[in-house]
Protein backbone atom coordinates (compact mmCIF):
# COMPACT_ATOMS: atom_id res chain seq x y z
CA UNK A 1 0.00 0.00 0.00
CA UNK A 2 1.43 3.37 -1.44
CA UNK A 3 1.74 6.25 1.66
CA UNK A 4 -0.66 8.27 -0.96
CA UNK A 5 -3.60 5.73 -0.57
CA UNK A 6 -3.69 6.45 3.20
CA UNK A 7 -5.18 10.22 2.34
CA UNK A 8 -8.14 8.68 1.67
CA UNK A 9 -10.08 8.29 5.06
CA UNK A 10 -11.67 5.02 4.34
CA UNK A 11 -8.18 3.62 4.12
CA UNK A 12 -6.71 5.69 6.55
CA UNK A 13 -9.17 3.86 9.04
CA UNK A 14 -8.37 0.80 8.39
CA UNK A 15 -4.92 1.13 8.32
CA UNK A 16 -5.01 2.55 12.09
CA UNK A 17 -7.46 -0.04 13.36
CA UNK A 18 -4.82 -2.55 12.50
CA UNK A 19 -1.90 -0.59 13.25
CA UNK A 20 -2.83 0.70 16.78
CA UNK A 21 -2.87 -2.18 18.68
CA UNK A 22 0.59 -3.25 17.52
CA UNK A 23 2.29 0.02 17.36
CA UNK A 24 0.53 0.75 20.97
CA UNK A 25 1.60 -2.96 22.04
CA UNK A 26 5.20 -1.68 20.82
CA UNK A 27 4.99 1.51 22.89
CA UNK A 28 4.58 -0.55 25.96
CA UNK A 29 7.24 -2.77 26.07
CA UNK A 30 9.52 -0.21 25.16
CA UNK A 31 8.40 1.77 27.99
CA UNK A 32 8.56 -1.30 30.55
CA UNK A 33 12.18 -1.40 28.68
CA UNK A 34 12.64 2.34 29.31
CA UNK A 35 11.31 2.64 33.18
CA UNK A 36 13.72 -0.36 33.50
CA UNK A 37 16.74 1.80 32.18
CA UNK A 38 16.03 4.75 33.61
CA UNK A 39 15.91 2.50 37.33
CA UNK A 40 19.16 1.39 36.40
CA UNK A 41 21.14 4.32 35.46
CA UNK A 42 23.16 6.03 37.73
CA UNK A 43 22.52 9.14 39.98
CA UNK A 44 24.03 12.14 39.03
CA UNK A 45 27.29 13.26 41.38
CA UNK A 46 25.75 16.08 41.50
CA UNK A 47 22.16 16.42 41.21
CA UNK A 48 21.25 13.06 42.61
CA UNK A 49 18.32 10.73 41.56
CA UNK A 50 16.46 14.28 40.33
CA UNK A 51 18.61 13.72 37.26
CA UNK A 52 16.20 11.11 36.37
CA UNK A 53 13.38 13.74 35.68
CA UNK A 54 15.03 14.63 32.45
CA UNK A 55 13.86 11.20 30.85
CA UNK A 56 10.49 12.61 31.54
CA UNK A 57 10.97 16.42 30.49
CA UNK A 58 13.24 16.19 27.61
CA UNK A 59 11.02 14.25 25.61
CA UNK A 60 8.20 16.32 26.65
CA UNK A 61 9.82 19.12 25.33
CA UNK A 62 11.14 17.43 21.76
CA UNK A 63 7.36 16.40 20.94
CA UNK A 64 6.12 19.42 22.07
CA UNK A 65 7.74 21.65 19.30
CA UNK A 66 7.44 17.90 17.10
CA UNK A 67 3.82 18.47 17.79
CA UNK A 68 4.03 22.36 16.47
CA UNK A 69 5.88 20.85 13.22
CA UNK A 70 3.20 18.33 12.65
CA UNK A 71 0.34 21.12 12.66
CA UNK A 72 2.83 23.32 10.18
CA UNK A 73 2.90 20.68 7.85
CA UNK A 74 -1.04 19.49 8.39
CA UNK A 75 -1.80 23.65 7.68
CA UNK A 76 0.08 24.07 4.69
CA UNK A 77 -2.03 20.52 3.51
CA UNK A 78 -5.56 22.31 4.48
CA UNK A 79 -4.64 25.56 2.85
CA UNK A 80 -2.76 24.24 -0.69
CA UNK A 81 -4.90 20.98 -1.71
CA UNK A 82 -7.63 21.26 1.11
CA UNK A 83 -7.15 17.98 2.34
CA UNK A 84 -9.85 16.76 4.57
CA UNK A 85 -6.96 14.31 6.27
CA UNK A 86 -4.99 17.00 7.04
CA UNK A 87 -7.88 18.94 8.64
CA UNK A 88 -8.10 15.89 10.77
CA UNK A 89 -4.28 15.72 11.57
CA UNK A 90 -4.01 19.42 12.32
CA UNK A 91 -6.89 18.79 15.06
CA UNK A 92 -6.07 15.58 16.83
CA UNK A 93 -2.35 17.03 17.13
CA UNK A 94 -3.14 20.34 18.91
CA UNK A 95 -4.18 18.68 22.45
CA UNK A 96 -1.15 16.03 22.16
CA UNK A 97 1.65 18.02 21.89
CA UNK A 98 0.11 20.77 24.32
CA UNK A 99 0.18 18.06 26.27
CA UNK A 100 3.78 17.23 25.95
CA UNK A 101 4.78 20.84 26.34
CA UNK A 102 2.93 20.91 29.62
CA UNK A 103 4.74 17.74 30.86
CA UNK A 104 7.70 19.81 30.32
CA UNK A 105 6.57 22.87 31.45
CA UNK A 106 5.59 20.49 34.54
CA UNK A 107 8.40 18.31 34.84
CA UNK A 108 10.93 20.97 34.30
CA UNK A 109 9.49 22.85 37.28
CA UNK A 110 9.84 20.29 39.52
CA UNK A 111 13.17 19.76 38.81
CA UNK A 112 13.77 23.35 39.34
CA UNK A 113 12.41 23.45 42.97
CA UNK A 114 14.95 20.81 44.24
CA UNK A 115 17.93 22.16 41.52
CA UNK A 116 17.31 25.67 41.55
CA UNK A 117 15.40 26.10 44.73
CA UNK A 118 12.38 27.56 42.52
CA UNK A 119 9.14 26.17 40.47
CA UNK A 120 9.66 28.98 37.98
CA UNK A 121 12.38 31.00 36.69
CA UNK A 122 11.65 33.76 33.66
CA UNK A 123 14.53 32.01 31.94
CA UNK A 124 14.88 32.21 28.22
CA UNK A 125 14.13 28.60 27.86
CA UNK A 126 11.48 28.43 30.02
CA UNK A 127 10.06 31.60 28.90
CA UNK A 128 9.91 30.45 25.42
CA UNK A 129 8.47 27.02 26.25
CA UNK A 130 5.10 28.73 27.79
CA UNK A 131 4.89 30.77 25.04
CA UNK A 132 4.81 27.94 22.94
CA UNK A 133 2.29 26.35 25.37
CA UNK A 134 -0.23 29.68 24.96
CA UNK A 135 -0.06 29.56 21.65
CA UNK A 136 -1.69 25.69 21.53
CA UNK A 137 -4.10 26.93 23.93
CA UNK A 138 -4.65 29.53 21.33
CA UNK A 139 -5.13 27.19 18.52
CA UNK A 140 -7.11 25.12 20.44
CA UNK A 141 -9.34 27.85 21.36
CA UNK A 142 -9.96 28.48 17.63
CA UNK A 143 -10.92 24.98 17.21
CA UNK A 144 -13.43 25.24 19.68
CA UNK A 145 -14.76 28.46 18.32
CA UNK A 146 -15.97 28.15 15.23
CA UNK A 147 -18.29 25.22 14.44
CA UNK A 148 -17.93 24.46 11.06
CA UNK A 149 -15.30 22.13 10.89
CA UNK A 150 -14.06 22.85 7.35
CA UNK A 151 -13.96 26.78 7.89
CA UNK A 152 -12.21 26.14 11.48
CA UNK A 153 -9.43 24.05 9.60
CA UNK A 154 -8.40 27.28 7.49
CA UNK A 155 -8.64 29.64 10.27
CA UNK A 156 -6.21 27.57 12.37
CA UNK A 157 -3.86 26.42 9.87
CA UNK A 158 -3.19 30.08 9.34
CA UNK A 159 -2.98 30.72 12.84
CA UNK A 160 -0.71 27.67 12.82
CA UNK A 161 1.85 29.07 9.97
CA UNK A 162 1.96 32.28 11.44
CA UNK A 163 3.27 30.85 14.44
CA UNK A 164 5.36 28.83 12.60
CA UNK A 165 7.63 31.79 11.36
CA UNK A 166 7.03 33.57 15.00
CA UNK A 167 8.21 30.88 17.51
CA UNK A 168 12.17 31.06 16.01
CA UNK A 169 11.72 34.83 16.50
CA UNK A 170 10.29 34.03 20.08
CA UNK A 171 12.47 32.07 21.04
CA UNK A 172 15.66 34.29 19.88
CA UNK A 173 13.71 37.47 21.43
CA UNK A 174 13.63 35.32 24.43
CA UNK A 175 17.43 34.47 24.39
CA UNK A 176 17.82 38.02 23.98
CA UNK A 177 15.93 39.67 26.43
CA UNK A 178 17.11 37.28 29.10
CA UNK A 179 21.11 37.81 28.34
CA UNK A 180 20.20 41.58 29.07
CA UNK A 181 18.94 41.11 32.06
CA UNK A 182 20.10 37.65 33.89
CA UNK A 183 23.55 36.89 31.91
CA UNK A 184 24.61 33.47 32.91
CA UNK A 185 23.89 33.18 36.39
CA UNK A 186 23.01 30.46 39.05
CA UNK A 187 20.43 29.06 36.51
CA UNK A 188 22.56 27.00 34.07
CA UNK A 189 23.47 23.64 34.30
CA UNK A 190 26.83 23.87 33.87
CA UNK A 191 27.83 22.37 30.65
CA UNK A 192 26.12 18.76 30.41
CA UNK A 193 28.14 16.85 28.61
CA UNK A 194 26.03 14.04 29.23
CA UNK A 195 27.33 10.43 30.29
CA UNK A 196 26.60 7.48 27.78
CA UNK A 197 24.85 6.19 31.18
CA UNK A 198 22.48 8.55 31.00
CA UNK A 199 22.37 9.37 27.36
CA UNK A 200 21.05 5.96 26.87
CA UNK A 201 18.31 5.41 28.95
CA UNK A 202 17.31 9.03 27.84
CA UNK A 203 17.38 7.92 24.43
CA UNK A 204 14.92 5.13 24.53
CA UNK A 205 12.50 6.93 26.81
CA UNK A 206 12.61 9.79 24.03
CA UNK A 207 12.28 7.01 21.29
CA UNK A 208 8.84 5.62 23.49
CA UNK A 209 7.43 8.87 24.29
CA UNK A 210 7.92 9.26 20.53
CA UNK A 211 5.73 5.94 19.57
CA UNK A 212 3.37 7.28 22.39
CA UNK A 213 2.59 10.39 20.18
CA UNK A 214 2.44 8.69 17.01
CA UNK A 215 -0.08 6.16 18.79
CA UNK A 216 -1.87 8.68 20.05
CA UNK A 217 -2.12 11.25 17.03
CA UNK A 218 -3.10 7.96 15.21
CA UNK A 219 -6.14 7.20 17.82
CA UNK A 220 -6.72 10.93 17.95
CA UNK A 221 -7.14 10.79 14.05
CA UNK A 222 -9.23 7.68 13.99
CA UNK A 223 -11.83 9.05 16.44
CA UNK A 224 -11.99 12.78 14.63
CA UNK A 225 -12.80 11.22 11.74
CA UNK A 226 -15.11 8.92 13.19
CA UNK A 227 -16.88 12.34 15.08
CA UNK A 228 -17.13 14.37 12.03
CA UNK A 229 -19.12 11.22 10.19
CA UNK A 230 -21.15 11.00 12.97
CA UNK A 231 -21.40 14.37 12.64
CA UNK A 232 -22.65 14.53 8.85
CA UNK A 233 -25.31 11.55 9.85
CA UNK A 234 -27.01 13.90 12.26
CA UNK A 235 -26.89 16.71 9.28
CA UNK A 236 -28.41 14.13 7.23
CA UNK A 237 -30.67 13.09 9.72
CA UNK A 238 -31.85 16.27 10.63
CA UNK A 239 -32.30 17.45 6.79
CA UNK A 240 -34.19 14.57 6.02
CA UNK A 241 -36.81 14.41 9.17
CA UNK A 242 -37.59 18.23 8.49
CA UNK B 1 -9.65 58.63 -6.01
CA UNK B 2 -8.52 55.18 -6.52
CA UNK B 3 -10.04 52.52 -4.64
CA UNK B 4 -7.53 52.86 -2.52
CA UNK B 5 -7.58 56.36 -1.33
CA UNK B 6 -11.34 55.80 -0.82
CA UNK B 7 -10.73 52.77 1.61
CA UNK B 8 -8.19 55.09 3.48
CA UNK B 9 -10.17 58.25 3.45
CA UNK B 10 -13.60 56.25 4.32
CA UNK B 11 -12.00 54.27 7.55
CA UNK B 12 -10.56 57.45 8.80
CA UNK B 13 -13.89 58.91 8.69
CA UNK B 14 -15.67 56.16 10.15
CA UNK B 15 -13.30 56.43 13.07
CA UNK B 16 -13.01 60.06 13.75
CA UNK B 17 -17.21 60.18 13.75
CA UNK B 18 -19.29 59.67 16.42
CA UNK B 19 -19.32 56.05 17.12
CA UNK B 20 -16.12 55.49 15.99
CA UNK B 21 -14.29 55.44 19.20
CA UNK B 22 -11.14 56.47 17.75
CA UNK B 23 -9.58 57.97 21.05
CA UNK B 24 -11.26 55.23 23.16
CA UNK B 25 -7.77 53.82 22.85
CA UNK B 26 -6.11 57.21 24.41
CA UNK B 27 -8.57 56.97 26.90
CA UNK B 28 -8.08 53.34 27.71
CA UNK B 29 -4.03 54.12 27.72
CA UNK B 30 -4.50 56.74 30.45
CA UNK B 31 -6.66 54.72 32.52
CA UNK B 32 -4.33 51.80 32.44
CA UNK B 33 -1.66 53.54 33.38
CA UNK B 34 -3.09 55.53 36.39
CA UNK B 35 -4.03 52.01 38.03
CA UNK B 36 -0.20 50.83 37.68
CA UNK B 37 0.71 52.86 40.50
CA UNK B 38 -1.93 52.74 41.93
CA UNK B 39 -1.50 48.79 42.52
CA UNK B 40 2.17 48.98 43.29
CA UNK B 41 1.77 51.91 45.40
CA UNK B 42 3.63 56.02 44.53
CA UNK B 43 6.82 55.35 44.77
CA UNK B 44 8.25 57.78 42.56
CA UNK B 45 11.85 55.99 41.40
CA UNK B 46 10.10 52.23 40.89
CA UNK B 47 7.83 53.95 38.42
CA UNK B 48 10.84 55.46 36.79
CA UNK B 49 12.47 52.13 36.71
CA UNK B 50 9.35 50.25 35.42
CA UNK B 51 7.89 52.99 33.16
CA UNK B 52 8.42 52.03 29.71
CA UNK B 53 7.44 48.81 30.26
CA UNK B 54 4.09 49.75 32.12
CA UNK B 55 3.49 52.76 28.58
CA UNK B 56 4.51 49.44 26.61
CA UNK B 57 1.98 46.98 28.17
CA UNK B 58 -0.54 49.53 28.31
CA UNK B 59 0.12 50.32 24.59
CA UNK B 60 -0.38 46.67 23.59
CA UNK B 61 -3.64 46.40 25.59
CA UNK B 62 -5.29 49.54 24.04
CA UNK B 63 -4.44 48.84 20.30
CA UNK B 64 -5.64 44.95 21.10
CA UNK B 65 -8.91 46.15 22.18
CA UNK B 66 -9.73 48.31 18.85
CA UNK B 67 -8.73 45.32 16.55
CA UNK B 68 -11.78 44.11 16.60
CA UNK B 69 -13.37 47.14 14.77
CA UNK B 70 -10.57 46.49 11.81
CA UNK B 71 -13.11 44.06 10.12
CA UNK B 72 -16.17 43.23 11.93
CA UNK B 73 -18.27 45.89 11.22
CA UNK B 74 -17.46 46.11 7.55
CA UNK B 75 -18.46 42.34 7.41
CA UNK B 76 -21.67 43.35 9.44
CA UNK B 77 -22.53 45.91 7.12
CA UNK B 78 -21.53 43.71 4.09
CA UNK B 79 -19.01 46.32 2.78
CA UNK B 80 -16.53 43.44 3.37
CA UNK B 81 -18.70 41.49 0.57
CA UNK B 82 -17.90 44.62 -1.93
CA UNK B 83 -14.05 44.80 -1.22
CA UNK B 84 -13.39 41.13 -1.43
CA UNK B 85 -15.84 40.93 -4.96
CA UNK B 86 -13.58 44.70 -6.05
CA UNK B 87 -10.69 45.01 -8.05
CA UNK B 88 -7.90 46.30 -5.72
CA UNK B 89 -5.57 43.25 -4.57
CA UNK B 90 -6.99 41.87 -0.99
CA UNK B 91 -3.34 42.60 0.48
CA UNK B 92 -3.30 45.87 -0.39
CA UNK B 93 -6.87 46.75 0.62
CA UNK B 94 -5.94 45.27 3.92
CA UNK B 95 -2.70 47.05 4.42
CA UNK B 96 -4.30 50.23 3.95
CA UNK B 97 -7.30 49.46 6.62
CA UNK B 98 -4.32 48.29 8.88
CA UNK B 99 -2.75 51.70 8.15
CA UNK B 100 -6.33 53.67 8.87
CA UNK B 101 -6.43 51.47 11.97
CA UNK B 102 -2.96 52.95 12.84
CA UNK B 103 -3.51 56.52 12.02
CA UNK B 104 -6.78 56.51 14.27
CA UNK B 105 -5.74 54.12 17.24
CA UNK B 106 -1.64 54.05 17.03
CA UNK B 107 -0.87 57.64 16.53
CA UNK B 108 -3.02 59.00 18.83
CA UNK B 109 -0.59 56.74 21.36
CA UNK B 110 2.15 57.99 20.17
CA UNK B 111 1.25 61.44 20.75
CA UNK B 112 -0.30 61.15 24.09
CA UNK B 113 2.94 58.65 25.48
CA UNK B 114 5.26 61.92 26.66
CA UNK B 115 2.24 63.54 28.23
CA UNK B 116 1.07 59.82 30.61
CA UNK B 117 5.06 59.73 30.83
CA UNK B 118 4.96 62.82 33.27
CA UNK B 119 2.82 60.60 35.27
CA UNK B 120 5.33 57.71 35.78
CA UNK B 121 8.83 60.45 36.35
CA UNK B 122 10.21 60.15 33.13
CA UNK B 123 12.82 62.13 32.17
CA UNK B 124 13.52 63.76 28.62
CA UNK B 125 15.68 61.41 27.53
CA UNK B 126 13.26 58.41 28.39
CA UNK B 127 11.02 60.09 27.00
CA UNK B 128 11.94 60.76 23.60
CA UNK B 129 13.84 57.21 23.43
CA UNK B 130 9.78 56.12 24.50
CA UNK B 131 8.28 57.74 21.46
CA UNK B 132 11.17 56.85 18.87
CA UNK B 133 10.36 52.88 19.96
CA UNK B 134 6.56 53.55 20.16
CA UNK B 135 6.25 55.24 16.52
CA UNK B 136 8.51 52.22 15.02
CA UNK B 137 6.90 49.47 17.20
CA UNK B 138 3.26 50.12 16.94
CA UNK B 139 2.26 50.03 13.49
CA UNK B 140 3.66 46.05 14.08
CA UNK B 141 1.23 45.69 16.94
CA UNK B 142 -1.36 46.81 14.38
CA UNK B 143 -0.09 44.53 11.41
CA UNK B 144 0.04 41.32 14.25
CA UNK B 145 -3.39 41.62 15.46
CA UNK B 146 -4.61 42.37 11.78
CA UNK B 147 -3.88 38.68 11.08
CA UNK B 148 -5.89 37.85 14.62
CA UNK B 149 -8.62 40.17 13.53
CA UNK B 150 -9.51 38.09 10.07
CA UNK B 151 -9.03 35.28 11.75
CA UNK B 152 -11.89 35.75 14.19
CA UNK B 153 -14.10 38.10 11.69
CA UNK B 154 -16.89 35.92 11.51
CA UNK B 155 -17.01 34.38 15.13
CA UNK B 156 -19.37 35.14 17.94
CA UNK B 157 -17.48 36.35 21.28
CA UNK B 158 -14.20 37.01 19.17
CA UNK B 159 -12.75 39.64 20.73
CA UNK B 160 -11.86 37.60 23.76
CA UNK B 161 -10.32 34.99 21.23
CA UNK B 162 -8.78 37.71 19.65
CA UNK B 163 -6.86 38.50 22.72
CA UNK B 164 -5.87 35.09 23.20
CA UNK B 165 -4.29 34.44 19.83
CA UNK B 166 -2.73 37.82 19.41
CA UNK B 167 -0.83 38.20 22.34
CA UNK B 168 1.85 35.22 22.65
CA UNK B 169 2.39 36.82 18.66
CA UNK B 170 3.28 39.95 20.02
CA UNK B 171 6.15 38.81 22.44
CA UNK B 172 9.23 39.61 20.59
CA UNK B 173 7.75 42.91 19.93
CA UNK B 174 7.33 43.97 23.83
CA UNK B 175 10.19 42.53 24.39
CA UNK B 176 12.46 44.91 21.94
CA UNK B 177 10.38 47.90 22.85
CA UNK B 178 10.95 47.40 26.13
CA UNK B 179 14.53 46.82 26.17
CA UNK B 180 15.11 49.54 23.55
CA UNK B 181 13.28 52.03 25.43
CA UNK B 182 15.61 50.92 28.98
CA UNK B 183 18.71 50.48 26.97
CA UNK B 184 18.23 54.33 26.17
CA UNK B 185 18.02 55.26 30.16
CA UNK B 186 20.28 52.63 31.89
CA UNK B 187 22.05 50.44 29.21
CA UNK B 188 23.79 48.47 29.21
CA UNK B 189 23.39 48.00 25.87
CA UNK B 190 23.43 50.93 23.00
CA UNK B 191 20.12 51.54 22.23
CA UNK B 192 20.50 51.52 18.57
CA UNK B 193 20.94 47.52 19.13
CA UNK B 194 17.55 46.61 20.66
CA UNK B 195 15.86 49.25 18.46
CA UNK B 196 17.23 47.94 15.13
CA UNK B 197 15.87 44.51 15.86
CA UNK B 198 12.66 46.54 16.39
CA UNK B 199 12.98 47.98 13.37
CA UNK B 200 13.46 44.61 11.58
CA UNK B 201 10.50 43.30 13.74
CA UNK B 202 7.87 45.76 11.99
CA UNK B 203 9.29 45.57 8.88
CA UNK B 204 8.41 41.81 9.05
CA UNK B 205 5.09 41.86 10.42
CA UNK B 206 4.01 44.71 7.25
CA UNK B 207 5.11 42.06 5.25
CA UNK B 208 3.51 38.80 6.36
CA UNK B 209 0.88 40.66 8.31
CA UNK B 210 -1.49 41.66 4.85
CA UNK B 211 -1.09 38.25 3.18
CA UNK B 212 -1.91 36.24 6.18
CA UNK B 213 -4.65 38.28 6.89
CA UNK B 214 -5.79 38.66 3.17
CA UNK B 215 -5.52 34.79 2.87
CA UNK B 216 -7.43 34.22 5.69
CA UNK B 217 -10.43 36.69 4.54
CA UNK B 218 -10.79 34.79 1.37
CA UNK B 219 -11.05 31.24 2.89
CA UNK B 220 -13.35 32.42 5.69
CA UNK B 221 -15.92 34.49 3.38
CA UNK B 222 -16.50 32.47 0.13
Amino acid sequence: MAIADLANPTRFLKFANRTIPWLGGLTLVLFAFAINQAISAPDDYQQGAAVKIMFLHVPGAWLGMLGWGVMTVAALGTLVWRHPLADVTAKATAPIGAGFTLMCLVTGSLWGRPMWGTYWVWDARLTSVLVLFLLYLGVIALWRTVDDPARAARAAAILTLVGALDLPIIKFSVDWWNTLHQPASVFRLGAPTIDASILIPLLISALAFTLLFAVLLLAAMRNEILRRRVRTLRLLQASTAG
Amino acid sequence: MSPLTAILVRDLRIAMRVGGGALMGVLFFLVVVTLTPMALGPDLTLLQRIGPAILWLAALLASLLALDRLFAADHKDGSLDLILLGRAPLELVVAVKALAHWLTTGVPLIIAAPLIGLLLNLDAGAEAALVLTFLVGTPALTFIGLIGAAIAVTLRRGGLLLAVLVLPLAVPVLIFGVAAANAAVAGPVPFGTPFTILCGLTLASLVVGPFAAATALRQEIE
